[in-house]
């Protein structure tokens, strides 16, 4: 194998991962923007949205792959986001907004106690036997000069490319978007211009959800579904959403596609062990804690005196 | 029936009160001057009037309906605007942004989540949406003479024009009344000076204005009423003359004479 297509093959499996850690990364970044709180329950909720997703795939999809199974993929994928959409939605309105004008390491408790009670609900319901999502198409690799690119990897990166743009344009472009923004950077005023920050705020979790549930369900197709599954993926994807500089959405885009990057070419290139992959993440946090607290696209918040 | 009214207000912060038993009125179609010291309570009053904080006793009635304990985004929605004495836009948005989002609830229909939902799948609507916003913002840029500035960054446009942006986002909500807490603090007299002719042009729109003001020029020149507050307490009323001449003002403004 040539040096450039093992460069290129390298490139494909850090982009499908990192696409994978931005669209969980935006639920984070999201909600920190317009909340200035991380909802360590993310990662649960993903792994929720990622039982349903698979539950419903293996309720509709048939005996035999063909057509029909691809479609059902899609249906199964939008029953975890729906799902997703609303579990982000209650637990906002159950566990974070009574706490809203306590201090800020209160709803910070409340969502590692949520993020708890989803894994061990999950375990005791499902049991910490971990399924696997069956291929809704004939995965084997379509070879490019050199470069094995699975259709599974292109369905990824269709589906993270898709979700990114409608959420750039739905927050850029549209009315209630814009009403995001308007919440995320001063709330009082959005409230003074007739913005229900509350509806807006319960929007920002059910989008979030949403995104989370679909890389949820797009993993559960290579690594698969357990309990516990979001942990460590939510942890990284909020390493990303950090890199990129939290709160703000293109840099959750850039931090996740980075990081995933990172973690392909750090074991290939720089021949760091596989074993201590993991560790990649957390190196390049500590990293851009140092060089730009504010991340790669944050900008530095002012002391107001 | 005034428009708008405060029976027997009180604000206290822990021990200190910072609006005692205040009642002000303000009659619909005119310019409502709040003058007093510094610390008198009148950003604390307009505070309670637009429902960014809960008065500790009294009432506030607005167009008759008691408006007391309601939300902040409830009050906007039934005609009350306002301006902050520390400009607060939203400064990462650009200038016609700004005015859009003072439009968002004109525009909305119903926002139910579900329609939500289905203005992110249809696209389309969405973007009549925004085109409908993007008119309407425009035309309020207009009013200001601010189009050319529009795909500025709000926190970019120069001092002046950044106070007439947050004039005119708040006149995007269409409100029946508008608060300006000291609009004319930091200008200099011409920027003063067209900023009386706008509050004129605004009250030609049928918006009753309300606003708090240390410029003695520009508040006995353009308001038709005025009530003085000192030490949280309404002490007198009356319209420029009657001000001017009263006793218990200027003792609050310039002390007790020895005698």
């Amino acid at each position: 194998m040539g040096s450039i297509a093992e460069f290129f093959q390298h490139l494909m499996n850090g982009l499908t991962l990192g696409g994978i850690y931005a669209l969980i990364a935006l639920g984070y970044t999201m909600v920190y923007g317009i909340l200035k709180f991380i909802n360590f329950a993310h990662g649960d909720i993903l792994m929720v949205g990622s039982y349903i997703g698979l539950f419903t795939f293996d309720a509709i999809r048939g005996q035999t792959m063909g057509p029909w199974t691809v479609i059902a993929f899609f249906i199964a994928m939008l029953a975890g986001m729906l799902f997703s959409a609303g579990l982000g939605m209650a637990i906002e309105r159950i566990a974070y907004k009574p706490l809203r004008r306590a201090t800020r390491l209160a709803p910070l408790l409340s969502a590692i106690g949520v993020s708890f009670i989803l894994s061990n609900m999950a375990a005791w319901m499902w049991g910490t036997k971990s399924r696997k999502l069956d291929y809704p198409f004939d995965n084997s690799p379509i070879y490019l000069k050199g470069v094995s690119i699975t259709p599974h990897q292109i369905l990824i990166l269709a589906v993270v490319i898709v979700m990114m743009v409608a959420l750039k344009l739905f927050v850029d472009r549209s009315r209630i978007g814009k009403a995001m923004r308007a919440t995320s950077l001063d709330q009082d005023t959005a409230k003074l211009m007739g913005i229900k920050a509350d509806k807006i705020i319960a929007i920002t979790f059910a989008i979030g959800s949403a995104l989370a549930a679909t890389a949820g369900f797009l993993i559960a197709l290579e690594i698969k579904v357990y309990p516990s599954m979001g942990t460590m993926t939510g942890l990284k994807a909020f390493v990303a959403a950090v890199v990129g500089g939290i709160g703000n959405i293109s840099g959750a885009m850039l931090g996740g596609i980075l990081l995933g990057l990172l973690e392909t070419f750090g074991v290939a290139l720089l021949g760091i062990p596989y074993g201590l992959r993991d560790t990649i993440a957390f190196v390049a946090l500590i990293i851009i804690l140092l060089v730009k607290p504010e991340g790669l696209l944050g900008k530095a918040e002012k002391e107001k005196v | 029936m005034m428009l708008l009214e405060t029976t027997k207000l009180t604000r206290a912060y822990g021990g200190v009160v910072a609006v005692s038993q205040v009642d002000f009125q303000v009659r619909e179609g005119l310019i409502t001057g709040l003058i007093g010291p510094n610390g008198a309570g009148k950003t604390t009053l307009f505070n309670n009037m637009t429902g960014l904080d809960t008065p500790t006793s009294g009432k506030v009635y607005f167009k008759g309906a008691d408006i007391t304990n309601r939300s902040a985004h409830k009050i906007c929605r039934m005609g009350i605007a306002r301006t902050f004495q520390n400009i607060r836009l939203f400064k990462e948005l650009s200038v016609l942004e700004n005015v859009m989002v003072g439009l968002h609830f004109k525009t909305g229909k119903s926002s139910t989540t579900g329609r939500v939902m289905a203005a992110f799948l249809s696209y389309l609507k969405v973007v009549d949406e925004y085109e409908l916003m993007n008119e309407s913002a425009i035309k309020w840029l207009e009013f200001f003479q601010l189009e050319s500035l529009k795909d500025e960054l709000a926190k970019n446009l120069p001092y002046g024009h950044q106070r007439e942006l947050e004039i005119a986002r708040a006149l995007a909500t269409d409100p029946t009344i508008l608060f300006l807490d000291e609009p004319a603090a930091g200008m200099n007299p011409s920027e003063t000076d067209s900023l009386m002719k706008t509050i004129r042009r605004i009250r030609d729109l049928g918006i009753t204005v309300v606003l708090i003001e240390h410029d003695m020029k520009l508040v006995m020149n353009i308001c038709d009423t005025i009530t003085v507050l000192n030490y949280g307490q309404n002490i007198a009323q009356g319209t420029p003359a009657e001000i001017r001449h009263n006793p218990k003002v200027v003792e609050a403004y310039l002390g007790k004479e020895e005698t």
